[in-house]
């Protein structure tokens, strides 16, 4: 599959579906069937099991004859990472069932994985799923109870990757089982958590008696950790593939409130604004290395290093805005409690996204717990002595 | 802002097969540790892996064309064969001679015998050259002309680097660029015992010496520009090769040295430490390949590339040394150990060809981000 047959196919879904007097849905849904949604998926899934770096000649022929996108419900939980678990460890049917709504936008997911006592260390998890039933009847399934904590988008979330325990005798990282969760279960309540920009993006999950089909496991009983570990490599990676322009993002944001306001400008504003411009630059250039090799089927090591740079970029560079903005800096654009269905960090002021990029060393894995993964993984240094990895999830200091 | 054609950040197999064999004969050379001998002799270059590198592997010529007697290749393999010295702290000319001596030469008009007849002598590693302006000059920054025209060339210019063991300058005077053969009456060249012990630093004295005119003053600007130019760009790949080599020891080392009954590399302070340097590594190598494609490709974004990559590359080379001197401990103190090489001479390349802050304040320019007034 090269370019021209891309741009042909695309071709002769514009002309089957005219963006123009199709509704949005109906042409995301054609989309999808022809192949034309994530090009690298197998065909019949929303592919063609064509090479991922296309995917830009599709989107851009697509998006020059005004074509809906599947924005703004492209939420990152289910495209970037539900999507690629369930490719690789569902069976037929889940595949079949789930990837085309979640990839219209159709169906949200979150993921919930975190709790209050398990978040870098989220294999000590204690969420408990117990066999229902015969476990060879037709009504097999399990009874999942415990609770979930800072799940992005769980209140509009139709579906939730959840990782639960299912056997407490054995090694924490044995005994977990992977499961997708109906959020509409009647034992599934969603509470908004109010975060410190002021709107709830995430929420506390209770789970009470939720009845899980064994139709919707992901992957062996007991194997959800190596499950997980495919979800956790995409979110980390999920980032870099994608090519952006130069000054894009935070930096871009800062230097033209820097071109537009010179009255703002001090020496010392210049020195660290230059500094940031070249650090903004030298993460896009990795990451266009990295979408490169991607591209080619060298996944590289970047992928966990951008992460942790753009983590860094953010809070630097979102700090240094609030503090050029001097009288401005000091205040904020609303502190309503709101829910919001994306993190947008161009559509709000700069408090917000100096609140916010403070989350980005946080969530999907803090900084310090992806420099030991580099520390070991990448540069192969000697692991920490561990006392958890051979004794039952039940005897472990809680 | 625009953002030029993707550059091609990748390593081509070309560009693998040319780092395979430099790599390969710098190590039979005896790496860091045929470095440090080298340091205490006292001559400027070490003439038989210079022999063979720039002669026997032809890599002196592969910024020159192959009709005027190079390897007709471009500057993303001559960083590459940069990466590797940087890698090696080898004391070979070759950032002095095969780039920034060839490419002002590159840049006057080659058709004439009088640059010809140098480049090729350059290009085959035969002789060697230097640009006679002061190592710390960057590009878009032409240095203060020094040295006045007439009967003989005579002015003084300091902080030459790879004077002494030239052949051949390439000397900029009011009256336009000249060749001066360093064994010509009038010509001084004086060793300064240099911080950086593997690249050579000279004071050139000329009084009234005998000198060929190569360009006039217009275009001999324009030579030496570019070849500052392509110099701080390519500049970037040696700080690259440096950093990459003082983070692999640094994790060699400190994965096998134990205290407190555990090797010091599973100490999460020093681990958070390293990772956090790969990272500095994984950027610069991404700066560095940019650069290196622009002033390949001739991209309109040269200049900025070339600014981005020296900003960056410049620290990290040198926060990597310091690092790997810390984390060696006592042993990255003393002269036996390889790591002192590596930090002076990251330190004196973070001055060469301009400092991080003039590429800022270059940057500042190209792109658009005026300081404030006054
Ligand atoms: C905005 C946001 C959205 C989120 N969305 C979701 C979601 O949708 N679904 C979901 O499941 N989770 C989500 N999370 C949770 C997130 O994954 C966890 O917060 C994260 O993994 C850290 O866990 P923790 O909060 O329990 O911190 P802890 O693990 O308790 O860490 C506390 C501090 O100790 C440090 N630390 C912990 N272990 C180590 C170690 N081994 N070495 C060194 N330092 C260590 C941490 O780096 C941190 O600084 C979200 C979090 C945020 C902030």
């Amino acid at each position: 599959m090269d370019a021209d047959a891309l741009r042909r196919r695309v071709a002769d879904l514009l002309a089957a579906h005219d963006p123009a007097t199709t509704d949005r849905l109906d042409f995301l849904r054609a989309r999808f069937d022809a192949g034309l949604a994530w090009i690298h998926f197998p065909e019949g899934l929303g592919g063609l099991g064509a090479p991922r770096a296309l995917q830009q000649v599709v989107d851009q022929a697509l998006e020059a004859a005004g074509a809906p996108d599947n924005a703004p419900r492209r939420i990152g939980i289910g495209l970037g990472m539900a999507a690629p678990t369930l490719l690789r460890h569902g069976t037929d049917a889940q595949r079949r069932r789930f990837l085309r709504p979640l990839w219209t936008g159709e169906e949200v997911w979150c993921q919930l994985f975190s709790e209050p006592g398990a978040g870098s260390d989220l294999a000590a998890l204690a969420t408990r799923a117990t066999r229902d039933g015969d476990g060879d009847g037709k009504g097999a399934g399990w009874i999942v109870d415990g609770q979930k904590v800072w799940t992005s988008q769980a209140h509009l979330a139709r579906w939730g990757i959840l990782l639960a325990r299912t056997d407490p005798d054995l090694p924490k990282h044995r005994g977990i089982t992977y499961f997708v969760c109906d959020m509409t279960d009647p034992g599934v309540d969603v509470r908004p958590l109010r975060q410190i920009t002021g709107e709830a993006e995430f929420n506390e999950v209770f789970l009470t008696g939720v009845r899980i089909p064994d139709t919707h496991r992901l992957g062996e009983v007991g194997e959800g950790w190596q499950v997980a570990r495919t979800t956790l490599m995409n979110e980390r990676v999920a980032i870099g593939g994608a090519r952006v322009p130069r000054e894009s993002g935070m930096i871009r944001l800062v230097a033209d409130t820097w071109r537009r306001r010179p009255e703002l400008r001090t020496h010392d504003l210049h020195q660290r604004l230059l500094r940031l411009w070249v650090d903004a630059e030298a993460a896009r250039l990795t990451a266009e290395r990295l979408g490169r090799r991607l591209a080619l089927g060298h996944p590289g090591p970047e992928g966990s290093g951008m992460k942790l740079a753009f983590a860094r970029l953010n809070q630097e560079i979102s700090g240094l805005e609030v503090e050029l903005l001097a009288e401005d800096g000091l205040g904020y654009d609303d502190w309503t409690l709101t829910r919001p269905e994306l993190v947008d960090f161009t559509g709000r002021d700069a408090g917000y996204r100096y609140l916010r990029a403070k989350g980005n060393s946080i969530e999907g894995g803090t900084s310090e717990v992806l420099l030991n993964i580099i520390a070991e993984r990448v540069l192969g240094l000697p692991p920490e002595p561990r006392t958890d990895k051979d004794a039952a999830w039940k005897d472990l200091p809680r | 802002m625009t953002t030029p054609a993707p550059p091609d950040l990748l390593y081509s197999e070309t560009e693998d097969d040319l780092r395979a064999a430099v790599r390969s004969l710098l190590t039979d050379h005896g790496g860091p540790t045929a470095a440090l001998a080298e340091a205490e002799r006292a001559r400027p270059h070490d003439p038989g892996l210079w022999r063979s590198l720039a002669t026997g592997m032809g890599t002196a010529g592969l910024l020159v064309p192959e009709r005027l007697g190079g390897q007709g290749a471009t500057a993303r393999e001559a960083a590459v064969v940069l990466e590797e010295l940087g890698r090696s702290v080898a004391a070979v000319p070759y950032l002095t001679s095969a780039v920034l001596a060839v490419r002002t030469l590159l840049g006057c008009d080659t058709a004439r015998p009088e640059v010809a007849g140098p480049l090729a002598a350059l290009a085959d590693g035969g002789r060697v050259g230097a640009l006679a302006v002061p190592l710390p000059t960057a590009p878009g920054g032409a240095p203060p002309v020094t040295v006045r025209g007439g009967a003989g060339l005579s002015g003084e210019i300091t902080s030459v680097a790879g004077a002494a063991g030239a052949d051949v300058l390439l000397v900029p005077a009011d009256s336009g660029l000249y060749a001066v053969d360093t064994t010509a009456p009038g010509v001084a060249v004086t060793p300064v015992t240099p911080l950086d012990l593997t690249r050579p630093l000279a004071r050139v004295t000329l009084t009234g010496a005998t000198a060929i005119l190569l360009a006039e003053p217009a275009r001999a600007r324009d030579a030496v520009a570019d070849a500052l130019l392509t110099g701080a760009g390519l500049l970037a790949s040696e700080q690259l090769g440096l950093a990459e080599w003082c983070l692999a020891e640094t994790v060699r080392y400190t994965g096998g040295r134990h205290q407190f009954g555990r090797p010091v590399g599973s100490f999460q302070a020093v681990k958070h430490r390293l990772a956090a340097l790969w990272l500095d590594v994984v950027s610069a190598r991404a700066t560095a390949r940019n650069a290196a494609d622009a002033l390949a490709t001739g991209s309109p974004d040269t200049a900025v590339a070339v600014a981005v990559a020296q900003a960056h590359c410049g620290e990290v080379a040198v926060r990597a040394a310091q690092e790997c001197v810390q984390l060696h401990g006592g042993i990255g103190m003393t002269w036996e150990h390889p790591a002192h090489l590596y930090l002076k001479r990251a330190k004196s390349d973070q001055i060469a060809l301009g400092t991080p802050g003039r590429h800022r304040e270059a940057l500042a320019r190209l792109v658009n981000l005026p300081g404030p007034v006054g």
